[in-house]
């Protein structure tokens, strides 16, 4: 992270008196035990006392903010619910961090226009339950849903499981209110479907709260289907299970979620909570199926027969809501199972071609051999997007570095078969470094210079995504060569 | 014009941006030039052709990604994946015939102008299936963002600011898509004789139901009139229109469904595939104002006011309109009005929210007015900086957007 500036951290007193002049006494808290609770993220392994954190109530109230803090050049780390998992919201010594507690009402529910206003800090399923008696429903729904706040999943462009077949967050919003670190207030879109002039938005979602702070967000709604079902497969070994992923495919079908799991991930999701998983498998896929009756019944028998010519030997369709819950129920705590079977445990979240899962899990194998460190796969199989649970035990010295390391081996493999370093997580300060591996020189100058377009000064959450910091005046810079030679071989007709 | 340059490379490409800001020359982007008459007419020293980037570089049908050069002809694209029995779910629009050019479109075309047809209700935008893309800079350098999956949040999402950027910002020589199942079967379900009121309400009721529906428009008689589907010119009254599609058992399950909670507002008639094919290309590529060269203006609001902001429209001047995205996308033909009713539309959008761009013109009113949205300060700001980050001697299409960006 970058050096704490001693002469911002000196300066403290003055800044919280005079962020007490623009909010209530309840809305900044600088005392060490009220701090404590932000310290970090989900991403708990780093950690930092933020210097101060305010609780803003509105709009005017975090434009105001912003305003003083970029007056007296003290950085800005937005923080949702915390649940992040590469450090995004993790503080910093000589910066504010602006919470969004406070900022949790659902501001309207437009049915006509099928879309919802809300503030950043209600939480994604929050969303959904205050639509559903209108019967619609907020599409992105990740594992953290019950937690997570819209604003962070906007700043982090989450997926979830239904992401396959109805998107990331960045496909179902239609506009936000964005403040800028000078405090100045934008609006970004709208209730209409497209942007006008640059989509703005579009580079806002899933910029990590580096480039303005959301202070409302217009999701899109969706009717909720007819019908919903789900398929439990088990297959013998992780290839076959993937290659049933690809006949799906082929077959011309989107499933609402497609899920892989594998040796590891079942026995710990069945010692866990029981969902009642085959045991005598390598391999299960869950496939969910939602639309009308018809359509939901014929893909189930479908998908039944592609998974019995992939080689499956478990395949149970759902008959009930309550059975195709508990076919969720081992997946959706995969994470706390794997909680359960070590005392702690690193999710890593890269993507690949689907292709090459059978050839990925068997490397990942090997690293898990070669660190001496347990691994479980749980998977997007659809979108290709691959969650390894690193298990190892921080208490042990040397542990949590060596899991890093396995960590970047298996993200530096996702890039090195043709994918990327992280699917739906972030970069944050957790995969900051690995940028290279993805990126050249002039690749992260060319984003860089988007955050300077919208943060000159670069108060915003700094030290997150980019390896390197550049002024923004040497990334404004140009050599021209003028008056030299002037480009003779240019083809022209 | 003096000057066309054609690079056949990435690097070429990224030398004649460099000849451009050396010489302070601004250059017109062009690809298929199917589209060269959308916005403001470009004040440019010298053209650039793209026409050098095609071919499909690598596509696997299995990982629903498609790699192309960026001026590859959507018509070898989708020949390409229609064999595999795939789509561009966006529906790129062919809007050749509107603009009365004969020119081809491109995939990077269709992406650089953010264009979608009737499936964005459903399906997104072009901005929603753009994964990748490899670009020269108006700085002269060469850079790469996205990547050749569908999930990845690793840096900005430079692709969706490139998408809608009408070539102002970097020039795209290699683009990776996302690409879907086609369906096998569509049927529209049509309502005859609504009037605008109505005809909004019985979309929004088809949206909001759980069939799925991924087109909603509403032809008034006249434009109605001018369909090559039999169903719809023969009706002598408005038509409105809600598709379905996909498998064939579900299709058939939902049209019955669409005729009855459709039928609740007017008579209704069904189109089968081919005839639905027919119908939503024309829908898509505006056809029914194809004919004539006069103003045209389109209009994103939201779905619900879309009727209204039409209205007050008419209200001030002589309009033919058509009514995409359950009235979240109107297209306004305006007849003899002195300002290519430019007051009366910005006043309308200004009411219910959204914006309006004129698509449509003869060059002297292009030039004198504003193509895009004008702005408030603060996003003008904002937009005039992003150029700056890609842009910063302004040699790529100058002006096209706005004056100055
Ligand atoms: C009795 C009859 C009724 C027709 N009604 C219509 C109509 O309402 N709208 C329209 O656009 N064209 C209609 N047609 C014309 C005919 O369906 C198309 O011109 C034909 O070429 C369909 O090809 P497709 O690819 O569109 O069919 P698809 O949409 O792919 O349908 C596959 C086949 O199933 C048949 N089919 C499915 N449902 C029905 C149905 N409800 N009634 C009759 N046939 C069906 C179709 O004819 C077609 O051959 C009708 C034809 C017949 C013989
Ligand atoms: C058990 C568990 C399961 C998870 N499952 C998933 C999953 O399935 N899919 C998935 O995508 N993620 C998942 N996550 C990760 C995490 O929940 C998401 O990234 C989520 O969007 C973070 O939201 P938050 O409100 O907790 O944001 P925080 O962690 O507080 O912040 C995340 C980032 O957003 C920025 N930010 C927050 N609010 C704002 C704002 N209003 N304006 C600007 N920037 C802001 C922060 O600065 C930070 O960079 C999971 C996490 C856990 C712990």
């Amino acid at each position: 992270m970058p050096e704490p500036d001693a002469g911002v951290i000196s300066q403290r007193q003055s800044l919280v008196a005079a962020l007490r002049k623009l909010l209530p006494e309840d809305c900044v808290i600088d005392d060490e035990r009220g701090l404590r609770p932000f310290e970090c993220d989900g991403l708990s392994a780093y950690r930092s006392l933020p210097m101060v954190v305010v609780l803003p109530r509105d709009t005017q109230e975090v434009s105001r903010v912003l305003a003083l803090c970029h007056e007296r050049g003290v950085k800005i780390v937005p923080r949702g619910a915390g649940t992040g998992l590469s450090g995004g919201a993790l503080p910093l010594a000589d910066g504010v961090t602006v919470g969004f507690g406070k900022l949790n009402r659902v501001l309207e529910i437009d049915t006509a226009n099928r879309c919802a206003v809300v503030q950043p800090g209600v939480a994604n399923l929050a969303i959904s339950t205050a639509v559903s008696p209108y019967g619609f429903y907020y599409a992105p729904d990740p594992s953290s849903q019950i937690a997570c706040s819209i604003g962070g999943n906007v700043a982090e462009n989450s997926g979830g499981v239904h992401c396959l077949k109805y998107g990331l967050t960045t496909n179902n919003l239609l506009g936000v209110e964005l403040v800028l670190m000078d405090g100045e207030v934008l609006r970004l879109g709208g209730k209409q479907f497209d942007a006008e002039g640059y989509d703005l938005l579009g580079v806002v979602t899933g910029s990590e709260g580096l480039l303005g702070v959301v202070t409302e967000v217009t999701v899109r709604l969706l009717p909720k289907p007819a019908t919903v079902r789900a398929l439990l497969l088990g297959f013998p070994d992780n290839a076959s299970a993937g290659a049933c992923v690809g006949e799906i495919i082929a077959a011309g079908i989107i499933p609402a979620g497609l899920e892989m799991m594998d040796k590891p991930a079942i026995e710990a999701a069945e010692s866990f909570c029981q969902p009642g998983y085959p045991m005598d498998v390598a391999a299960i896929l869950i496939c969910e199926l939602d639309g009308p009756e018809v359509e939901v019944d014929e893909l189930v028998a479908l998908v039944g027969d592609l998974a019995r010519k992939s080689g499956a030997t478990t395949i149970r369709a759902s008959t009930s809501e309550e059975e195709r819950e508990r076919f969720w129920l081992g997946r959706k705590s995969a994470f706390g199972a794997a909680g359960r079977m070590a005392p702690d445990y690193y999710v890593m979240d890269g993507t690949i071609p689907r292709a090459r899962l059978p050839e990925v899990l068997t490397r990942i194998g090997e690293l898990s051999r070669e660190y001496d460190l347990p691994v479980a796969n749980v998977f997007h199989a659809g979108d290709g997007n691959l969650h390894p649970l690193i298990m190892y035990d921080s208490s042990i010295p040397g542990a949590l570095q060596r899991t890093e390391e396995m960590g970047s081996e298996i993200l530096k493999l996702c890039v090195e078969v043709g994918g990327v370093l992280t699917g739906e997580h972030g970069v944050g300060v957790e995969k900051r470094d690995l940028m290279g591996t993805m990126f050249s020189e002039d690749d992260l100058k060319q984003q860089q210079r988007i955050k300077c377009a919208f943060d000159p000064d670069q108060l915003l959450n700094p030290g997150k995504v980019f390896p390197t910091l550049h002024r923004c005046a040497e990334l404004g810079q140009m050599h021209v060569h003028r008056g030299e030679t002037p480009f003779p071989d240019l083809p022209r007709f | 014009m003096a000057d066309t340059l054609a690079p056949t490379d990435a690097d070429g490409l990224a030398d004649a941006v460099r000849w451009a800001v050396a010489g302070e020359q601004p250059l017109e982007v062009i690809a298929g030039g199917s589209k060269r008459d959308f916005g403001r007419p470009v004040q440019s020293a010298a053209t650039l052709s793209l026409a050098a980037f095609n071919g499909i570089v690598d596509y696997q049908p299995s990982e629903l990604v498609l790699t192309a050069k960026a001026a590859t002809p959507l018509a070898t694209i989708e020949a390409a994946i229609r064999a595999e029995r795939q789509m561009l779910a966006f529906e790129p629009a062919d809007y050749a015939p509107l603009l009365g050019t004969n020119d081809s479109a491109t995939l990077g075309g269709a992406l650089a102008c953010n264009l979608s047809g009737p499936r964005r209700i459903k399906a997104g935008a072009a901005r929603d299936h753009f994964l990748g893309v490899h670009a020269v800079s108006g700085r002269g350098e060469r850079f790469k963002a996205g990547g050749r999956v569908v999930k990845n949040v690793t840096g900005y999402d430079v692709c969706k600011l490139l998408a809608g950027s009408y070539g102002t910002l970097a020039l795209m020589h290699e683009v990776t898509v996302k690409v879907l199942p086609a369906p096998e079967r569509t049927r529209t379900v049509l309502v005859y004789g609504l009037e605008l009121a109505a005809a909004m309400e019985a979309l929004g009721a088809a949206l909001g139901s759980a069939h799925e529906v991924s087109g909603a428009a509403h032809m008034p008689a006249e434009v109605a009139a001018c369909s090559a589907v039999s169903y719809v010119a023969g009706a002598g009254a408005s038509v409105s229109a809600v598709r379905v599609e996909g498998f064939p058992a579900s299709v058939e399950a939902r049209c019955e469904a669409l005729r009855e909670l459709l039928g609740r507002f007017g008579a209704v008639e069904e189109l089968h595939s081919k005839n639905s094919a027919t119908l939503w290309r024309e829908i898509r590529d505006v056809r029914a104002f194809a004919g004539d060269s006069g103003p045209l203006w389109r209009l994103s609001v939201p779905p619900a006011s879309g009727a209204a902001a039409a209205t007050r429209v008419a209200d001030a001047a002589d309009v033919r309109t058509l009514f995409d995205w359950g009235g979240g996308l109107v297209w306004l033909a305006v007849d003899g009005a002195e300002d290519a009713g430019e007051a009366a539309v910005r006043e309308a959008v200004a009411a219910v929210g959204g914006h309006a761009t004129l698509v449509r013109a003869d060059a002297p009113i292009r030039s004198a007015r504003a193509v895009f949205q004008p702005q408030a300060a603060g996003l003008a700001a904002l937009t005039e900086r992003i150029k700056r980050a890609f842009d910063p001697a302004g040699v790529l299409n100058p002006g096209r957007m706005h004056a100055g960006v």
